[in-house]
């Protein structure tokens, strides 16, 4: 695959990643997770990412998202430069609070903050006050599902509701880009393609680039576009829907 | 909102037992305070209530609480006889132990110079003072006799008139203060078999001088008491204390006594010194270096208490920097709850303090200014034993929130 010839700091692009190559371990075993990872994503467009079991999208993702710094190759978000190979720009904390809102596989929830707090830290960290962070949580925990469960531990929810919690914590501050690892694993089909649609109506609304890794083919034609990787390799499919 | 408190919400029931460990940890520590200024409370108690302002010794000896020191009785009229000198009285002292109801009953006997002083300087909590030369004894409640009691002491049953509370000896035994004669006794009590043996002894030597043999009459008198015989000296008192009429004619009257070939004279500072330097020296180094290595200890132990609490949160902490919540966020949760163990924890040690220490076979004292400075050292170690769970909690990845 080609390198695009997208100009420098182009702003057109939510994200932008050129030639991502990570590379585990040292030494005598060493796995290449990803290799060449070119993507581009634009405000508002929603991607869908499939691969089978390890071939490196969440590796891809973790890139993306500034928490794994890939080995060569840069990430821009929102036009600019964040990652040359593992050096950064910037401080990539406040960047990730400001611009990027994850779900990832796993459990993404504070134990022992509520499901509303879970929500409001990440809007309070962001300077929002009590109030309106404790609101604009409640709000989104409705429109979720899960609002009369604002205030249970996440001990106390089922996977799925765990899920549309974090959901709701990556929505809050609307970010410009929202990256989600199978973020409906956990959730029956109707709930899931609900979420699938959630992300591409916030994608429009907010003008945000979204990137989605799933399994799941029967909410395929929900993405804009849609990436496979296999062996670590990236490769634009062409939509379905076109 | 204040993700210390929910933490601690959430793990209510273990953050309790902690506290508590580190509340009776902290106790032990105050506890080690409070005994070390109780022994030097003690030690120089004695010293310090008797209210002397010259003590005369034996010459070269640094009694009479440091060391045995013997002096004659009539002491007390060659000091009286010093320009300057107001009061000066016998003092005794020594210590007894004897068996009551089957335990050990140690008695510091301290005599009062009958009549000149009845005991009405010491501080009583009933009764009264000394009010007959013999058979009466005023006894510190340590002791555990009650108002009233009558205690066998050598030949003579002592009946208990006054009780006090913290009259102390420098090794910790109670207080009981007798009439200087009544704690001679007690002290020289020699048992009948020992008196005639000297009385046949005494009279052999008697057969033997020229005296005798012209006046035999003479013989009738080594059957009475040692004390009653003339050429032989009354039992020696420990000391002799004196009060001066005014503060400036004390060093006067110090450079007088000293020049006296027989005696030592201390003043009243000089002799808290010999306590302090002498007999509990050893004591109060032994634990104040333990009260050092206590504080030391509590330390560490929390250190590791909070490093474990960083460690359970650890998901949590590498989640809140992957959602991008800055350092000042997760030092705040670490130094917060270290705060608060450490706050609570002194609040534990004080409250059970308070219950427990009363009941120590020593006194322990907790001084105002000790335990504030136990509350900065707690505030001190609360910040430093914090250090290695922030070291970790800032070397943490946000990626190990993903595993
Ligand atoms: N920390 C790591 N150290 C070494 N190898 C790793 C590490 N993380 C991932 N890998 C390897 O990199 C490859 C890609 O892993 P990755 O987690 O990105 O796959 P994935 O596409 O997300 O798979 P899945 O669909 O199962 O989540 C795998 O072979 C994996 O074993
Ligand atoms: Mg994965």
């Amino acid at each position: 695959m080609t390198v695009l010839a997208a100009p420098e700091n182009s702003p057109t692009f939510a994200i932008e990643t050129r030639q991502l190559t990570k590379v585990y371990g040292a030494g005598n075993i060493e796995v290449v997770a990803m290799r060449n990872a070119t993507m581009q994503v634009r405000c508002g467009e929603v991607v869908a990412l499939l691969g089978p079991s390890g071939s490196g999208k969440s590796t891809f993702l973790t890139a993306v998202g500034l928490i794994n710094p890939p080995t060569t190759g840069q990430v821009y978000i929102g036009g600019q430069l964040v990652h040359d190979g593992p050096a950064a720009y910037g401080n990539l904390r406040t960047f990730r609070r400001r611009h990027i809102g994850f779900i990832f596989q796993k459990s993404n929830l504070i134990p022992f903050l509520t499901a509303v707090e879970n929500v409001q830290i990440a809007l309070q960290l962001n300077g929002a006050s009590h109030h309106a962070a404790r609101r604009r949580s409640l709000e989104l925990l409705d429109y979720l599902g899960v609002g009369d469960r604002a205030d249970n531990l996440p001990a106390a929810l089922s996977g799925g509701q765990q899920q549309r919690v974090a959901v709701a914590r990556a929505l809050a501050n609307r970010p410009g880009v929202i990256l989600a690892d199978e973020p409906t694993a956990a959730l029956d089909g109707q709930r899931g393609r609900q979420v699938m649609e959630l992300f591409a109506q916030v994608a429009h609304e907010q003008q945000a680039g979204v990137i989605v890794v799933t399994h799941d083919h029967r909410s395929l034609d929900v993405f804009d576009t849609i990436y496979e990787m296999e062996d670590g390799a990236m490769q634009r499919q062409q939509h379905r829907n076109q | 909102m204040n993700l210390a408190t929910r933490d601690i919400r959430h793990n209510l029931g273990r953050f309790t037992l902690t506290t508590l460990g580190v509340g009776m940890l902290l106790m032990i520590v105050m506890g080690m305070g409070g005994i070390y200024r109780g022994i030097i409370e003690d030690a120089t108690l004695l010293a310090d209530r008797i209210g002397a302002d010259l003590w005369i010794v034996q010459r070269k000896t640094r009694g009479p609480f440091a060391e045995i020191s013997r002096v004659p009785p009539n002491l007390v009229h060659r000091a009286l006889a010093v320009p300057g000198v107001q009061r000066a009285r016998e003092f005794a002292y020594h210590t007894v132990q004897r068996e009551r109801r089957g335990k050990p009953l140690r008695i510091a006997v301290l005599g009062l110079s009958w009549p000149t002083d009845k005991g009405h300087w010491i501080p009583l909590t009933a009764g009264r003072p000394l009010a007959q030369a013999h058979f009466e004894m005023i006894a510190d409640k340590s002791l555990g006799l009650s108002l009233g009691e009558k205690v066998n002491l050598g030949k003579e049953t002592y009946t208990v008139v006054g009780i006090t509370s913290s009259m102390i000896s420098s090794s910790g035994d109670g207080i009981g203060f007798f009439t200087v004669a009544d704690a001679q006794a007690i002290q020289f009590d020699i048992p009948g078999e020992a008196v005639r043996l000297e009385r046949a002894s005494r009279e052999a030597r008697g057969l033997r001088t020229e005296l005798t043999a012209k006046q035999p009459a003479l013989l009738e008198n080594v059957y009475r008491p040692a004390a009653e015989l003339p050429q032989i000296a009354r039992p020696q008192v420990s000391a002799v204390m004196v009060s001066v009429a005014s503060p400036a004619d004390l060093e006067r009257v110090a450079n007088v006594i000293s020049g006296w070939g027989d005696v030592s004279v201390f003043t009243q500072e000089q002799q808290r010194q010999l306590l302090l330097r002498g007999t509990v020296e050893k004591v109060r180094r032994q634990i104040g270096l333990f009260r050092v290595l206590l504080t030391i200890i509590a330390a560490v132990i929390m250190a590791l208490i909070l490093y474990t609490l960083t460690l359970d949160k650890i998901h949590s902490i590498a989640l809140l920097k992957l959602i991008g919540a800055p350092n000042s966020t997760i030092l705040g949760l670490i130094l917060q709850q270290a705060l608060v163990l450490g706050a609570m924890g002194y609040g534990i040690a004080y409250l059970l303090g308070q219950r427990v220490f009363p009941n120590f076979p020593r006194r322990v004292i907790l001084t105002d200014a000790d335990l504030l400075q136990l509350a900065a050292i707690v505030l001190a170690i609360s910040f430093i034993s914090s250090l290695l769970g922030i070291w970790k909690a800032l070397k943490v990845s946000p990626n190990e929130a993903l595993s």
